[in-house]
């Protein structure tokens, strides 16, 4: 059967390139864009902005090739898809095209590996950028960088599929460095703006420490094996030793890389300051694609997690930690993005319990589901932002268009943003059938399940964390429940005239919303757990369980090694009750929260945010985060610029420059005495020649 | 008789090395550098009788670059004069700091 049906990969590469020609198209119509407007600016006329209804000639293009060569992208990848579905594919397929380094016995070919993970990364990034980039169309069409933003969009997707689709360490750096870039190149979108330059460059700093993890992991890992390539690394990893310290520390190393793309603790600080940034970048890098970049690679690097308990239960710890710290930070905030941006980290943390606990599929079944509902979310707080820039511009008010507290009642006006948006947070909530239930539910079971495991590594630690999980989803249901209430529920707060202005968004904008509502529905059902479906039958055609049988082959290499060394996991929760019974609890426990909590915030007085009062007590301490910003400046900020300030004034400034000066004087001082000797008269020269001669013809006989 | 020839060699070397280091004049301090080359060429003639021609040979090498520095250094010394009216070099101190 195997050899009958081969895998054979229709053009993996241009799903890369397409991407990358669109950067470069884009890119070229920017360039041609700024060298205009300057030169309009040098000959005295206003800077074209194309704002209002006048468009700049180059801003037509980019329409149609940013989300153009998505969808070629997206279509080239799921063709990748079918054929891989219906053969059986249990090696990775590597695709090698050109040798990018050699030196001495250390190669890396540029290669692509095709398989059913990576497969799975570029449908989710082509497919949902794509959506997010038809949105982009309609919510940067006023803004006079317009090419520019799809270059840099294009760029990044380029990048997204360099590290998903990479064959090796090396390459899925080469991506990692890559979006990291983009990332910061859109945080700091509108970099005249000192804050949200600024924001961009914190992004970019605090992933510089991840980043210095991921390298020294690449060197451990070369040391060990003699290759980064996966297919040869991952094969002989099944020698190592079990929670040997080399695996553990190469794990440990790889996590810090990822705890800073994923904005875990303690590097998580960046993503809400990201939020500056354009809500299509937002929804694109920071909530469905980039930061899910930690996530992929643990489950890439799965067997070497199995092999490190330790490592295992440090990123279970961290998500779990994360999630709950996050999640209590959302309650309080009032920026629609920065609610979402919490949301976003805390969901994170989840997708890394899943990971830690060894539910490898769980983990990036939940980055799937996530990717819909999160990307939905922001993008329908885009369209209400949109809608409420529109209508304070127009009305010269200078209100935050962000800020909850401003918005109100928006459900008569944007019904379909509302109704969209509900369904994100019945999915982000976990309430059944929404796509959030499944994943989200299976995470928390498969905690409880490696528990219990008959020889779990500790598993009193593990039901801690099951407990906060549990006790997260609530926070989760509660947060999201709040933002949806203040801004499309109770009266309205923008203001009489504001309010005749706002309007739905037009349908480049809403068709996106729609489709990825539908997939925040169905998106669950590809991963049914048999057991829930022995008991409700009646949950659609699908074969339950699909997503963790179609990963097998990536991940049953880790399963192996974990059940070898743990044995089998545990099939009741720490207090009793199976699958089912928590599954049913935890939903029950989702819809009452979001049910009191509707009423709670309903009637609960919302004020305008000029005339809201300041917080106070625990509220305040939420409202500022934990003043985790304020203690990270004093502890490190702070101490290395007064480091880097005493480096500066007294060890560059007096120690370095007075030897380098210290070297001039003295040369000049030794040239001054010596030049007296320099008289100018022949005879003086001549005795000393004289002299000179005598002293080698006396050394010389004598 | 090369003791005899050796001796007035040196001599006439240690003359001119005194007259170019005691003597001013320019033109007198040039004769005592032509007669330190001359008491060379003695020396090689005197040695050329024990060695072979070879000192010989070197004479005439001696005498052409001698002819060719008396063309160049008479020329230096009268544009000097005729720039400073003197060829004392005393007063010729320009090559200094």
């Amino acid at each position: 059967m195997d050899t009958a049906a081969q895998f054979e990969p229709f053009f993996p590469g241009l799903i890369i390139l397409l991407p990358l020609i669109g950067f470069l198209i884009n890119g070229a119509l920017a360039l041609k864009h700024a060298r205009v407007s300057a030169a309009a600016v040098r000959l005295g006329g206003e800077l074209d902005l194309g704002e209002g209804d006048h468009r700049p000639e180059t801003h037509t293009l980019p329409s149609y090739v940013g989300p153009g060569v998505m969808l070629a992208a997206f279509l080239i990848a799921s063709v990748n898809f079918i054929r891989m579905l219906s053969v059986e594919l249990h090696e990775p397929h590597v695709i090698e095209y050109w040798t990018w380094i050699a030196t001495g016995t250390f190669t890396v070919d540029a290669a692509i590996q095709l398989d059913q993970l990576s497969i799975l990364m570029t449908m989710i990034v082509t497919g949902v950028g794509f959506l997010i980039h038809v949105f982009s169309v309609g919510y940067m069409s006023d803004d006079g960088g317009y090419p520019r933003y799809f270059s840099y969009l294009n760029l990044f997707i380029f990048f997204m599929l360099v590290l998903v689709m990479g064959a090796s360490y090396p390459l899925m750096f080469v991506g990692w460095e890559g979006v990291g870039l983009c990332s910061y190149l859109l945080i700091g979108f509108w970099f005249s703006d000192r804050e949200k330059s600024d924001a961009g460059k914190k992004a970019f700093i605090v992933n510089r420490i991840g980043d210095f993890g991921f390298l020294i992991a690449m060197f451990l890992l070369f040391g060990m094996f003699g290759t980064l390539d996966f297919v040869p690394l991952f094969s002989e990893a099944d020698n190592l030793e079990y929670g040997g310290s080399l695996v553990t520390a190469v794990t440990l190393f790889l996590f810090l890389g990822a705890a800073g793309k994923s904005a875990q603790i303690p590097l998580y600080v960046w993503l809400p300051d990201a939020m500056v940034g354009p809500t299509p970048v937002s929804a694109l890098i920071h909530a469905a694609t980039m930061v899910t970049a930690g996530v992929y690679l643990v489950v890439r690097s799965s067997v070497l997690y199995a092999l490190s308990p330790i490592a295992s239960a440090t990123v279970a710890g961290v998500g779990v930690l994360t999630a709950l710290f996050a999640a209590t930070i959302a309650l309080k905030q009032n920026d629609i993005k920065k609610v979402l941006a919490y949301s976003t980290v805390s969901q994170l943390g989840y997708m890394f319990v899943g990971v830690g606990v060894g539910a490898y599929a769980t983990g990036i079944f939940h980055l799937i589901t996530h990717a819909f509902f999160k990307a939905l979310l922001f993008l329908g707080a885009g369209a209400v932002i949109h809608s409420m820039h529109r209508s304070l511009h127009r009305t010269n008010d200078h209100q935050d268009p962000q800020d909850m507290r401003n918005m109100g009642g928006l459900k008569a006006f944007m019904p379909i943003t509302w109704g969209t948006m509900w369904v994100a947070t019945f999915a982000i909530a976990g309430i059944w059938p929404f796509a959030g239930f499944f994943s989200k539910d299976e995470i928390i079971w498969q905690t409880a399940a490696f528990g219990g495991a008959a020889r779990a590594p500790y598993p009193a630690l593990y039901q801690v964390y099951w407990v906060i999980a549990l006790g997260t989803a609530i926070l989760t249901a509660f947060y999201m429940t709040r933002m949806m209430v203040m801004t499309f529920h109770g009266s309205n707060r923008t203001g009489v005239e504001e309010a005749k202005h706002l309007y739905e968004a037009p349908p480049v904008m809403w068709l996106p919303l729609v489709a990825l509502a539908v997939l925040s529905v169905v998106g669950g059902w590809i991963n049914v757990p048999e057991a829930l479906r022995e008991t409700f039958i009646g949950l659609g055609p699908l074969t339950s369980e699909w997503l963790h049988h179609w990963l097998e082959p990536v991940t049953e290499q880790a399963h192996r090694i974990q059940e070898f060394n743990l044995g089998e996991v545990a099939e009741q929760a720490p207090f009793g009750g199976g699958e089912v019974t928590w599954a049913v609890i935890s939903t029950v426990l989702a819809l009452a929260t979001v049910l009191t909590s509707f009423q709670l915030v309903s009637r609960k007085n919302v004020r305008a945010a000029a005339e809201d009062p300041e917080l106070s007590g625990f509220s305040k301490v939420l409202y500022h985060k934990w003043y985790v910003d304020e203690v990270y400046d004093s502890l490190i900020v702070q101490p290395l610029i007064r480091t880097s300030r005493f480096c500066w004034r007294v060890i560059d400034a007096r120690v370095i420059d007075g030897i380098v000066n210290g070297v001039g004087w003295a040369a000049r001082g030794v040239g001054f005495i010596v030049s007296m000797f320099q008289t100018g008269t022949v005879n003086t020269y001549a005795f000393v020649l004289t002299i000179g001669a005598l002293i080698i013809l006396g050394v010389s006989v004598f | 008789m090369i003791n005899e020839a050796l001796v007035l060699s040196s001599l006439l070397f240690v003359l001119g090395t005194f007259g170019v280091l005691v003597r001013r004049n320019a033109i007198i301090m040039f004769l005592c550098i032509e007669l330190q080359l001359n008491a060379v060429n003695l020396a090689f003639i005197a040695f050329s009788r024990l060695m072979g021609i070879d000192g010989q040979v070197f004479v005439f090498f001696v005498m052409t670059v001698a002819a060719a520095e008396a063309a160049v250094g008479l020329a230096i010394i009268i544009s000097v004069f005729r720039h400073y009216e003197t060829v004392n070099v005393d007063n010729l101190k320009l090559l200094r700091w």
